[in-house]
């Protein structure tokens, strides 16, 4: 019964400290779970065809377009496109990620992360905080207007999940730890999930999911689960992972401007 | 009872309800439960390819392209190949949905597995969460092979091992009894997203990553079977049990396939770990040219049903 009490009173202090806990919240950077910054590499290991080289007119195979989206597609033409000015369509927020090149993750502000590409040159910016969101008539651009959030593990995770005791001298558990990166991405111009006229339209949202993982290698990677949803062109939402693999440096980094052919 | 016990009694009475509306308060953690049906919901091209030679961005070794240009589908009827294509790995590359319970310990009721249910021929794949220890490495293998796991905050990362010899890429490439696989499950809502890095000394050059992604959906297509039985398919491989069909070094037939449909240079085709780099593309630009517009397998919304030709009368009932 003392035993009850103690554990019971403990719990409460603990939620008491918990809730008056003074001072301001920290900054989204400062209170990142999980550290994005750096440079990252993309792995292309699925969907070769369609992503390093610009594939067949009217090669649709594996999204899940509508026929309104075929006969857009059908009438791609990358020359129109450049002469027009808009050699970037397949370079917006929705097929950037799948664009073979490197992200370079840096905070801008303590509520701001960006993320730079060298394919296509083009930079996106998630916006953290309760008053996320664009500013009326903003002009919807490649990349949109990104609201973002952390999302981190809780501590009371319900106890039959709760991995069994390890035997002695075996390494313990994880404890809590690690977190994602929710994105909603709204506000675009329209553009191109696929380089070869693939469309998607201003009214489409893109959710994204952003984990990375550190192997015993020291190797750290990094997962985006990535959904579409676009009703205008979509039979259903496209969902995709696309993995990255973290680089010591910007050695590699490669400044290359969006080409409408290639 | 004395009035200082009525009066313990009483304090942990208030104590335990406080306790439990302040736990109460903390949001539950939903998004490690992974027990339900997840319909298999990627749109990428993990298992799939119509040509017979297609290692596009598979970091395999020189011994890894030799071994996957020797394979010949016949093979697969050898009663030891049978099972081949069953090893963890097709959970990325193979079409089927997942059932996934979890077996907790009657007594304590901690986890003690996760349970990924049978799929035709696939075997039921466990994930052991109660720390046993890893068989040894002159354990037997099995096309299931080994597999156990831990959390890392809302994460479950699992190690596969002891699995044998196997496809990696439906008929077209293996990885040998000594790979790795290391899966990353990331539930976020009702999407799953499966993370797997496989890595072979042998036939692998750095490690393959693909990605899964499932959606909870209680009306997933589930056929859960068990595993892989082998059986006799072909006499000839029955009478001649020592004829292993295989194609030699620069024989393969279909080599030039992919390069013929989609333009792409043979040395592309043929893999290695540069491929799958974003710089391997200014490697293959001056070699690339765009293919004439896509006539088959080009995807697209299903066809609409053709309609009913005029003056056939009243339709059948």
């Amino acid at each position: 019964m003392r035993r009850a009490i103690v554990v019971a009173l403990i719990a409460c202090a603990g939620a008491a400290v918990g809730a008056q806990r003074g001072g301001p919240p920290p900054s989204p950077k400062a209170a990142a779970p999980i550290d994005l910054t750096g440079y990252w590499v993309s792995i292309v290991t699925q969907d070769w065809r369609w992503r390093m080289v610009t594939p067949a007119k009217g090669d649709y195979l594996g999204i899940p377009i509508n026929a309104d989206a075929k006969r857009v597609a059908d009438t791609w033409d990358p020359a129109k496109d450049e002469a027009a000015g808009e050699q970037c369509r397949s370079y917006g927020a929705p097929g950037l990620m799948s664009v073979p090149g490197r992200l370079h993750i840096t905070w801008q502000d303590d509520t701001t992360l960006k993320v730079d590409t060298d394919a296509g040159m083009q930079t996106r910016l998630f916006h953290f905080g309760p008053s996320a969101g664009p500013a009326p008539n903003t002009p919807r651009s490649w990349q949109g207007y990104s609201s973002a959030t952390w999302q981190t593990p809780r501590p009371n995770v319900p106890t039959q999940l709760r991995p069994a005791p390890r035997s002695a001298g075996q390494e313990p558990p994880s404890g809590a730890r690690g977190g994602t990166l929710r994105a909603v991405t709204t506000n675009l111009r329209p553009g191109y999930l696929r380089k070869n006229g693939v469309p998607y339209s201003a009214n489409a949202v893109l959710t994204e999911y952003w984990d990375v993982y550190k192997r015993p290698s020291g190797e750290e990677w990094l997962t985006i689960t990535t959904q579409i949803e676009d009703p205008q062109y979509l039979r259903e939402p496209r969902l995709i992972a696309i993995p990255f693999k973290k680089e010591p440096s910007g050695a590699k980094w490669d400044p290359t401007p969006c080409s409408a052919r290639w | 009872m004395g009035s200082n016990s009525v009066f313990r009694a009483v304090v942990a009475r208030v104590a335990l309800a406080a306790a439990a509306i302040a736990l109460a308060a903390v949001p539950m953690l939903a998004e490690v439960d992974f027990t339900g049906t997840w319909a298999k919901k990627s749109q990428n091209d993990n298992g799939n390819a119509r040509e017979q030679v297609d290692f596009l961005g598979m970091p395999l070794s020189p011994d890894g392209r030799a071994k996957a240009l020797s394979y010949n589908i016949a093979s697969l009827s050898a009663t030891e190949r049978q099972c081949q294509m069953y090893t963890p790995f097709y959970l990325f590359v193979g079409p089927f949905s997942l059932q996934i319970t979890s077996d907790l310990d009657p007594v304590t009721q901690k986890l003690v597995a996760w349970k990924i249910a049978g799929w035709i021929d696939r075997d039921v794949t466990t994930i052991w969460m109660d720390g046993r220890p890893r068989p040894s490495e002159v354990a037997p293998h099995t096309h299931g092979g080994f597999t156990s796991g831990q959390w890392e905050g809302d994460t479950l990362t699992a190690v596969a091992t002891h699995f044998k010899l196997g496809d990696i890429k439906r008929h077209r490439a293996m990885s040998s009894d000594r790979a790795t696989l290391t899966y990353r499950f990331h539930r976020h809502g009702d999407l799953l997203t499966v993370t797997g890095i496989l890595e072979d000394p042998v036939y692998l050059a750095e490690p393959y990553v693909l990605t899964e992604m499932f959606k909870l959906d209680p009306n997933a297509n589930l056929l859960p079977l068990t595993a892989c039985e082998p059986i006799e398919e072909l006499p000839s491989l029955h009478q001649n049990p020592g004829l292993v069909p295989h194609y030699l070094p620069g024989k393969n037939p279909f080599v030039n396939e992919a390069t013929e449909h989609y333009n792409i240079p043979l040395e592309a085709v043929l893999g290695g770990p540069e491929t799958m780099y974003p710089e391997y593309r200014k490697k293959i630009k001056d070699k690339y040219v765009m293919p004439p517009p896509c006539k088959e397998g080009c995807g697209g919304p299903p066809t609409p049903p053709a309609p009913a030709p005029a003056g056939r009368g009243a339709p059948p009932r």
